[in-house]
């Protein structure tokens, strides 16, 4: 009993038939009870996917899944009755109100009747809407929209919960707040499937941290394991030519433990303790009088976690783009 | 919270009860939207009051019929027309809660699986019956005169709900098989077209060629109207087996187009 996960996923694979696009390439995922697990990835990795089929609304073309033991796609809806969903496109209502939507699913969610107006004055409360409550969406904003998204999935008490993308588009404050209602809902003990583009938002929210890519798991770990194989900040120097480049990764290789990634005219490299380093690559370029065009250090993002997990930045597939230049050359040749 | 029944397994008779409480839930939602919008209700009933005096003060006088005023004639017609015209709601709701992706959150919600289409077309049924009652006005002010009882009148609003409510699942289909709600408009009108027109709704089939006599006299929207015309008006028009062959050709386009809207919408 005790071994039960709330989300267990098994050689998940689904091909969608336009443009014969594998979303997802054997997908394994393991999210204990009472956990949270970010799921994380670029744009079209298959983590939408993922999670519409983990909530039954799609069927996968191979593999299996199970939701606190119920099978997705052979007891869909006992897992419909464990699972709530918030999806990254607010699903609400525009000409309800924010009362009228819960409402709503509290009754297509099969709620004894006389529950189901305090348990919508509640989240409309928890959520700040109470002031919103009688009014229809269309007049929310966009953090609004969200919030009622998510209270809309916590209608029934799901004890999983899946957000895609929550705070995708959302303004930085907006975000925060939603963050902090997430927060609370993990201290009340609800297992949660996030997924993001966001390494600061999986690093906030996420006990565990799993990175997919073209339909497969590429990582797994918690935040710090993540954050320890990546190093602390990334330093990013741009010099003069691809050729000051290299030697400049050369004199600045010992600097980092981890990977050095040359890029064009510019070199990256991540490190532990940023301005130190800095400081120490400007010498040491200064010395051999090698020009520094621009320097700067960041937290690392998504695409630097690609990069030193595959060596690969996120959006430029290089070796596919490498491949169709040099066909086009040829033909080029071959052409009189 | 953990006293959630998870594996609880509901009987037959729990699903049957669930089924209608998930329609309820959906046809209100429907409704309150039509109501927040109250333009659309407006200018959708714009349109067949238009009709309505189009062909009463326009185009009526060029039209002979026999044994009644046109306006008689022509307000079953006009009647059975707009509920047809009123399916395009259908198709154009669902199009829309397609494309706002409502439908999946539904989807994974653990509500009865017939309640989208089932509460969609409940609520469409409700505002068809305010377009009768709003249209019976109309009719009224512009001289239409109802032979008959209260009953017949009402049991001719019932033949042509009935038309409707099969006609809708058709539509339904065309909802979720568009890709957006313009184009399932555009998608409803080829078929509107022919089958409100070449019937018996406007003018006698006798003026028409002899082919299309054929078509026009027993196509399914010809037979509803002769059925709510011989409910409405009688007298020459009088003419009970309609009323039977409306009924046969609501349930037979509904038994063949609900299923196909079922299974489309499992699809999507």
């Amino acid at each position: 009993m005790s071994e039960i996960l709330a989300v267990e996923a098994r050689g998940l694979t689904k091909t969608f038939s336009k443009g014969d696009v594998k979303a997802l390439d054997g997908f394994d995922l393991d999210v204990p009870v009472g956990q949270v697990v970010g799921l994380l990835g670029p744009n079209g990795a298959g983590k939408t996917t993922a999670v519409r089929i983990l909530s039954t609304i799609l069927a996968a073309d191979g593999g299996t899944a199970r939701i606190m033991g119920f099978d997705v796609a052979k007891q869909a809806g006992d897992v419909r009755k464990t699972i709530g969903l918030a999806g990254q496109f607010a699903t609400v209502d525009e000409y309800l109100t924010g009362f009228e939507n819960l409402d709503m699913v509290g009754h297509l969610c099969h709620l004894p009747s006389t529950s189901i107006r305090p348990r919508a004055t509640e989240l409309l409360e928890q959520f700040g809407l109470a002031d919103a409550a009688d009014r229809p969406v269309s007049t929310y904003s966009g953090g609004m929209r969200r919030r009622l998204d998510l209270a809309a999935a916590l209608v029934a008490r799901p004890p999983v919960l899946f957000l895609d993308e929550p705070t995708t588009g959302l303004d930085p404050q907006s975000r925060l707040g939603l963050w902090d209602v997430i927060e609370a809902l993990v201290a009340g003990g609800t297992t949660v499937l996030l997924t993001t583009q966001y390494l600061e938002e999986a690093d906030r929210l996420a006990n565990r941290v799993v990175v997919i890519n073209a339909g497969k798991v590429i990582a797994n770990g918690t935040p710090a394991e993540l954050k320890a194989d990546l190093g602390a900040t990334v330093l990013e120097v741009t010099v003069g030519d691809h050729d000051q480049a290299l030697r400049s990764a050369e004199l600045l290789k010992d600097l980092s433990s981890k990977v050095v990634h040359v890029d064009g005219d510019s070199v990256e490299i991540t490190v532990e303790e940023g301005p130190s380093v800095a400081a120490e690559a400007i010498r040491r370029l200064d010395a051999l009088s090698i020009p520094i065009l621009g320097l700067s250090l960041h937290e690392p993002s998504l695409d630097d976690v690609f990069l030193a997990l595959t060596g690969q930045k996120t959006e430029v597939d290089t070796e596919a783009l490498t491949e169709s230049t040099k066909r086009r050359g040829r033909k080029a040749k071959e052409t009189p | 919270m953990s006293d959630i029944a998870l594996s609880e397994r509901t009987s037959s008779n729990h699903t049957v009860r669930y089924a209608l409480q998930d329609i309820r839930t959906v046809t209100k939602r429907n409704l309150i939207r039509t109501r927040r919008i109250p333009e659309a209700l407006f200018f959708s009933s714009l349109q067949p009051i238009m009709f309505v005096l189009l062909f009463r003060y326009v185009f009526g006088g060029a039209i002979p019929v026999q044994g009644t005023t046109y306006v008689n004639y022509l307000m079953p017609g006009i009647f059975v027309q707009t509920m047809c015209f009123g399916a395009i709601s259908t198709s154009i709701g669902l199009a829309e809660d397609l494309q706002t992706g409502l439908l999946e959150r539904f989807r994974a919600l653990p509500m009865s699986r017939s309640a989208v289409l089932g509460g969609r077309t409940s609520a469409d049924v409700v505002r068809n019956i305010f377009v009768i009652l709003l249209m019976t006005l109309v009719g009224v002010l512009v001289g239409f005169r109802p032979a008959g009882t209260i009953a017949t009148y009402i049991a001719a609003c019932l033949v042509m709900l009935l038309f409707s409510y099969a006609l809708m699942w058709g539509f339904a289909l065309i909802g979720l098989s568009a890709p957006n709600a313009e184009v399932a408009q555009l998608m409803s009108f080829p078929l509107l077209f022919p089958l409100t027109f070449a019937s018996t709704a406007f003018v006698p089939v006798q003026s028409m060629p002899g082919w299309l006599q054929v078509f026009a006299k027993n196509q399914p929207v010809s037979v509803t109207v002769d059925a709510v015309r011989s409910l409405m008006v009688g007298g020459t028009y009088h003419d009970p087996s309609s009323i039977w062959k409306a009924i046969v050709w609501s349930v037979g386009i509904f038994l063949v187009l609900a299923p196909l809207a079922i299974r489309k919408y499992r699809k999507v």
